[in-house]
């Protein structure tokens, strides 16, 4: 075997996964623009998914079950899809928006209060 | 025919029904005198066929039972009625003296109108019904909702001028004081259920008979229970203050239901449990001693008072008294004949008063009549025919029954009944003083209203008349019956006869014997014969001085031309007593202040601070600011802002996440 080819621990994935979801979520609080929102949403999904692909590669590793390795890559593409499809709705909602006030900054969406 | 006996009852019923509609249709008086006094007129003619049908065959107890009223588990209460002897004296005098009373109505009530004139009869007629109810129903509780009945038609009949308030507040007070003594035989027959599971008479009362000693205890508890029933329904000490108030109503209903039949109810339950009462000498002193104590109270009380019809209504109270001595003793053949007796004499006075009040244009204040048996002769003879018979003259009705209720009760005493002699003896010397002050106020009424001059208004003189003959041709029947109804009940005894007494030889059966007296003094029902000859002449000669005495007393007080001197004296050097006699010892004041006043601030305080403030404000407007006030600061939190909520669903994943860690 070659020095060069050990795999890379699935616990570095994870944490690559938790930086990456509290960036998203970092962004979903402190943007303003709802594009920026939506991107940051976009990487809290994929950070869930690096989640699912890294415990699908560790059980994979440890040869618990071929259906196991298997479900956490499905998932993903449920994930992928899902966020498809909440693409489309969002930035027809946007748009949507854009017409009424001429801005998509959120907080001038606030007549639904109190 | 027997098979009938359900219709004395439903005939009266089916009138009540038809009047209460007519008076809907404001139909003329014709038609509803026909119908209420046409079904009770049928009722009396049923109820004596099949009294003559019942009186052919040897005595027994006849009992019908019609349907299951109740079923509930093992208890079963039949809707039945009962023929025996007891019922059928009761039902005998009831049926007559209502239907007297009834033909009476119409010419009483003549100026009525003919909504309130149906209205009269629909109750009357309903009366007649509970009453009969009561007294042929076979088990308690038939008799229960006779004496319900009955109570009720005495409250709208009291209340029956209900414009004036405070006829209203008179029924109002009849219906709450009775609640008290029905709530008494309402536990009575509960506890009834409990110790001998049925409520028939003919199960309960010989199973009683049979087995004295281990019945004792619950036959004192039953009996005393239902003598709060009948204490509350016959108007003895302490619930006997509604009774004079009951005066409010029409006078025939007075009679009727306020001396003659309903307030004697309470009597005839007594002496249908008798062996119950048999059981428990707790229970015949307690009945003894408030009998015997309200006899003389009631009578005391009548001295005194002014109006015609508060007068008759405390002789009511005191002869109601004198049957519960009766009972008390242990004569309760006496009991019942004197409750006959008394129905005759009793009602015609009552009806000869009304007839006295119609004369004089509504007025019921003795001190504004005077000399009117010059105008109305047919009433004075009557009503003088039944004062003497209740002062307890000899060969007058009264005379018998009460006579013989003193020498059952000095007998009692003599032979000791059931080791409580000197309450007897004491009990015999009240009902001796009673009897001469009954004899006294009774012919005060019959002096100051019939003899002397007329003391009223001068216009009021030139209407003085006879009453119509609808009204007379009663007060003679019950004048009539008043003399010779004694003679059911002469004294054999006396005169050496067996069997003389007729109503003593037809009731005696009613009297279970008891197997052993278990413990017991003598039987109470024989006490009476343990007296000598002599002994119960000089009782004889006692009761008849005494009534005699009164006559002549208040002959000397309110007749000729000394008359009113004396008592305007008496008054004035007994001032105290004067007054405490007139105001009827305050009573009703005390009551007022004692159980009223505490009842009205307890039930003030219930509605201003368990009602207004405890429920209404803090529980029910309170849960609702609750709601409201967290509603209102709840909302704050939707700000509008996206920003916000992401941070909320932030916030609330790690909450969880934390709650889950």
């Amino acid at each position: 075997m070659n020095a060069e080819l050990v795999p890379i621990p699935h616990t570095w994935v994870l944490a690559l996964s938790a930086v990456l979801f509290a960036i998203g979520t970092l962004g979903v609080m402190l943007r303003r623009n709802a594009i920026a929102i939506f991107l940051s949403l976009e990487v809290m999904l994929n950070s869930a998914n690096l989640a699912f692909a890294a415990f699908a590669y560790r059980f994979a590793a440890a040869h618990v079950a071929a259906a196991a390795a298997l479900d956490g890559q499905i998932f993903i593409f449920f994930v992928i899809a899902v966020a498809a499809a909440e693409a489309t709705v969002g930035l027809a909602l946007f748009i949507a928006l854009y017409r009424l006030k001429e801005t998509i900054d959120v907080d001038r969406f606030n007549i639904l209060r109190w | 025919m027997l098979d009938a006996l359900w219709l004395i009852p439903a005939l009266c019923l089916a009138g009540a029904c038809a009047n209460l509609f007519l008076g809907t249709l404001r139909a003329p008086k014709a038609v509803v005198t026909v119908v209420g006094v046409g079904s009770v007129g049928a009722a009396t003619a049923v109820a004596y066929a099949i009294l003559w049908a019942y009186l052919q065959q040897p005595l027994a107890v006849v009992v019908k039972p019609y349907f299951t009223w109740i079923s509930a588990g093992d208890i079963t209460v039949n809707a039945s009625l009962q023929l025996d002897p007891l019922s059928a004296v009761m039902t005998a005098f009831v049926t007559v003296v209502g239907l007297l009373i009834h033909v009476y109505s119409v010419g009483y009530m003549h100026s009525e109108g003919n909504a309130g004139f149906a209205r009269y009869f629909a109750y009357l007629n309903l009366f007649m019904f509970a009453m009969l109810l009561l007294v042929l129903g076979s088990n308690l509780a038939v008799l229960f909702i006779g004496w319900e009945g009955v109570g009720l038609c005495s409250y709208l009949l009291i209340g029956y001028y209900y414009r004036q308030l405070w006829c209203a507040e008179a029924g109002m007070k009849a219906f709450v004081v009775n609640r008290i003594g029905d709530l008494g035989f309402l536990l009575a027959i509960f506890a009834t259920l409990a110790a001998f599971g049925s409520l028939e008479f003919e199960t309960v009362f010989p199973a009683a008979a049979a087995d004295p000693a281990s019945f004792g205890p619950e036959a004192t508890v039953i009996a005393l229970l239902l003598f709060v029933g009948a204490v509350g329904k016959s108007a003895q000490i302490p619930l006997y203050v509604w009774l004079p108030d009951a005066m409010a109503g029409p006078t025939p209903v007075s009679a009727l239901i306020h001396a003659a039949t309903m307030v004697t109810a309470g009597v005839y339950m007594v002496v249908r449990a008798n062996v119950l009462f048999r059981l428990s000498p707790t229970a015949m002193l307690t009945v003894a001693v408030v009998g015997g104590v309200t006899a003389l109270f009631a009578a005391t009380i009548g001295l005194a008072q002014n109006d015609i019809k508060k007068v008759l209504a405390y002789s009511t109270v005191s002869q109601l008294g004198y049957m519960f001595l009766a009972t008390g003793v242990g004569a309760w053949v006496a009991a019942i004949f004197h409750v006959v007796t008394h129905a005759f004499f009793k009602a015609c006075l009552f009806l000869g008063s009304g007839s006295v009040i119609h004369a004089c244009g509504g007025e019921q204040d003795m001190r504004r009549m005077g000399g009117l048996r010059k105008h109305m002769p047919t009433t004075y003879w009557t009503f003088l025919a039944a004062a003497l018979s209740i002062a307890g003259i000899p060969i007058f009705a009264g005379f018998f029954s009460k006579d013989e209720i003193l020498s059952r009760a000095y007998a009692a005493g003599a032979s000791d009944l059931n080791g409580f002699g000197d309450a007897y003896r004491v009990l015999w010397t009240l009902a001796l003083a009673a009897a001469l002050l009954t004899a006294f106020y009774m012919f005060r009424v019959l002096f100051t209203t019939f003899h002397g001059s007329f003391r009223g208004p001068e216009e009021a003189a030139h209407h003085l008349h006879e009453s119509p003959r609808s009204m007379t041709l009663p007060l003679v029947i019950l004048g009539i019956l008043s003399v010779v109804g004694g003679l059911v009940g002469l004294p054999g005894q006396l005169l050496h006869i067996e069997g003389l007494n007729l109503i003593d030889r037809f009731l005696q059966p009613v009297v279970i014997p008891l197997a052993e007296a278990g413990g017991h003094a003598a039987d109470a029902a024989h006490a009476g014969h343990g007296l000598s000859l002599a002994t119960e002449w000089g009782l004889v000669l006692g009761s008849v001085a005494a009534a005699v005495g009164g006559v002549l007393l208040a002959r000397r007080f309110y007749l000729g031309a000394g008359a009113f001197v004396l008592p305007k004296l008496l008054a004035e050097r007994l001032p105290l007593l004067h007054r405490v006699l007139l105001n009827r010892y305050w009573v009703d004041e005390l009551y007022a202040w004692l159980i009223v006043r505490p009842v009205r601030a307890l039930a003030g305080f219930c509605w201003r601070v368990v009602d207004e403030l405890a429920i209404d404000t803090l529980l029910v407007n309170g849960a609702a600011f609750g709601v409201e006030l967290a509603g209102d600061l709840a909302r704050f939190t939707t700000t509008g802002n996206l920003r916000n909520y992401a941070l909320m669903v932030l916030a609330a994943a790690v909450g969880i996440a934390a709650l889950l860690w």
